[in-house]
């Protein structure tokens, strides 16, 4: 039986809920993973000793998990891990360590995996217009999409031990653009509310913020509403060219439904469309349409969440 | 002066319907172009070599059928167009597709790789960082925008924002839709490909450890309920809540 093995994901120098659902996955592969924690600080990983169903947790410690460089990464985990199946989460950073370390080892790698049945792993292919099944054998790299399998349950008790490690590090950040606003990214939330042109305006945008405060939720846009407005940046389109999202739920509002669109949304577990346009093709994909426009219906949705959540 | 070499790869048009028959998907009669991100990959390549001199070559690994889009992009404007093909190979997963590539590159003496950061059909974002592991070379992925001098300066989205990253050559760069626009051929350009030799090549391909199982239409969704006008807001609201437990 070949080790499995998990890495945590970080965000934000803490590790990822969804970590969590990695270990399902794992188990779903082939058994009891190993926990692996990329980390500057071996602390980080009290938050995950008490995850069920994992055999040990290894806390990688090394400067090159404070950066973005994927070689960097790839090589401390590599030098830290034993050789077996490695999962991670499908997240843009991950993606790519998980193509070097595969690379590095020999192996293949299998991205945005959204069923695991043995050795069977089912991957979006066509920006979702199908799903690809394969079989691996041997050892293998696999990313696993967010908000697909059940997180593991708490109550285990693992101990942590640290190993100290260093990579290979091969490009150097200049500088760093801030990102004008703390919001939320479409790719790391639960819930994302996007605009699309049917919005008329970039500062009518502000309804779908008041909105995202209200429920937590990341505000995204469609191409249309990217292309002709330079107040919405390129960072917020969801589609084809844009964010791939997989949060549990999207709405989207004043938004036609276009194929390149729905090819970054469609896998959300729950879709509400506002648009005046009933036979708008974002209906055939939503649970709950609402066919008026958002002028109409924003107001009332928002008064409806305050109250429900205020 | 740097020898650019930029992969390309054919895909059914992201217009196109994907049927599955039997547990195969069918592109029989699906049109065929080249993965949109390629288009900025080339874009890049092509800037690259105004900046510096240098070459650009075109590289696919694939059939007979996929040399149109080298001709598409010859007629864009690289100098070079290259097929890597064995007959005797069918799918390959990212271990032999890697190895093929990484072999063929070396043997161009390449200096930098731009490719898109995925390929429409696979949407797997594996091609780039796993050749540059392969080749012990630097990496960029979704970048937005290059400068070029002895390194390319590349900016791409980080958790913080937007980065300009120095990237030491040699290097693979995975690009994705810039802020800019991409050339599109001009008569000459079309001309100059419809005359233009294909270079054929071959390597060799580690076994895949990875075969198709089969291929599935995404369950179809139950259809959804639709409300009239604004007021039924509240109840999507509700609904949310409480059928589907989301908030
Ligand atoms: C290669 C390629 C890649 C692409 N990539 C992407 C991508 O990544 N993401 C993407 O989104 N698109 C992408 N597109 C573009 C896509 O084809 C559509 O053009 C785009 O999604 C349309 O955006 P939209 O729905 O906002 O605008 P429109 O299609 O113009 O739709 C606006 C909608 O708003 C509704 N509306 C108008 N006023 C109101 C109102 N007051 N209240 C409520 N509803 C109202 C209208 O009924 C209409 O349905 C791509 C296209 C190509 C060719
Ligand atoms: N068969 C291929 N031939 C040439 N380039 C390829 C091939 N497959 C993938 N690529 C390149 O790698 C990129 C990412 O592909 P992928 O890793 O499959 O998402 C593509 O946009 C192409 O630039």
């Amino acid at each position: 039986m070949t080790n499995m093995i998990v890495i945590a994901e970080l965000s934000k120098g803490n590790i990822h809920p969804s970590t969590a659902e990695l270990v399902t996955a794992a188990h779903a592969f082939g058994g009891e993973p190993i926990l692996v924690v990329p980390c500057t600080d071996a602390s980080i990983a009290d938050s995950v000793q008490s995850l069920s169903g994992i055999s040990k947790i290894i806390a990688v410690k090394s400067d090159v998990f404070d950066g973005s460089d994927s070689s960097g990464w790839a090589s401390a985990l590599d030098s830290a891990l034993p050789s077996g199946t490695v999962l991670c989460l499908a997240t843009s950073r991950s993606k790519d360590v998980a193509a070097r370390l595969a690379a590095r080892r020999n192996i293949s790698v299998v991205q945005d995996v959204i069923r695991i049945d043995g050795t069977n792993l089912t991957s979006p292919i066509y920006s979702g217009k199908a799903n690809q099944t394969v079989s691996v054998s041997g050892d293998a790299v696999i990313t696993v999409r967010a908000n697909v399998f059940d997180s593991a349950g708490n109550d285990g008790s693992c101990d942590v031990s640290v190993v100290d490690a260093s990579g290979d590090v091969k490009t150097a950040v200049q500088e760093i653009m801030q990102r004008a606003s703390t919001r939320l990214d479409v790719s790391e939330a639960n819930i994302v509310i996007s605009g699309g042109r049917g919005m008329g305006s970039p500062a009518n945008f502000a309804h779908l913020e008041a909105v995202a405060d209200t429920i937590g939720a990341a505000v995204g846009a469609s191409r249309a509403a990217v292309d002709t407005w330079d107040e919405i940046p390129h960072s917020m389109q969801v589609g084809q060219t844009g964010k791939t999202v997989n949060p549990n739920l999207y709405i989207a509002v004043g938004i036609s439904g276009a194929i390149q669109h729905l090819a970054g949304m469609r896998s959300s577990k729950y879709i509400v469309a506002i648009n005046k346009d009933a036979d708008a093709a974002i209906f055939q994909h939503a649970d709950y349409g609402i066919v008026a426009t958002w002028e109409e219906a924003l107001p009332v949705f928002q008064e409806a969440l305050s109250a429900m959540l205020g | 002066m740097p020898t650019i070499v930029v992969l390309v790869k054919q895909v059914p048009d992201t217009n196109a319907k994907i049927v599955v028959q039997g547990d195969r998907v069918d592109l029989s009669s699906v049109k065929m172009v080249m993965s949109p991100y390629d288009e900025f990959a080339i874009e890049t390549a092509i800037r690259h070599k105004e900046a510096t001199d240098g070459t650009v070559t075109a590289l696919t690994v694939g059939g007979p059928v996929s040399e149109k889009i080298l001709k598409d992009a010859k007629a864009i404007g690289v100098d070079n167009i290259v097929r890597v093909w064995d007959d005797s190979w069918s799918y390959l997963d990212s271990n032999a597709l890697q190895s093929i590539l990484s072999e063929t590159i070396q043997g161009l003496g390449a200096t930098v790789v731009y490719c898109g950061k995925s390929a429409a059909d696979t949407g797997a974002g594996s091609t780039g960082p796993g050749l540059a592991e392969r080749l012990g070379w630097g990496n960029a992925s979704n970048v937005i925008g290059a400068e070029f001098s002895d390194s390319v300066v590349v900016s791409m989205p980080v958790e913080s924002g937007v980065a300009k990253i120095n990237v030491a050559l040699p290097a693979v760069i995975s690009c994705d839709k810039g802020d800019f626009k991409v050339r599109k051929p001009n008569v000459k350009g079309i001309m100059m490909a419809k005359k233009a030799k294909v270079e054929l090549m071959s390597a060799t391909a580690p076994t895949s450890s990875i075969n198709i199982a089969s291929h599935s239409m995404p369950p179809a969704k139950p259809t959804g309920k639709t409300f009239e006008g604004g007021a039924s807001a509240s109840q999507v609201a509700q609904l949310l809540r409480d059928e589907a437990n989301v908030l």
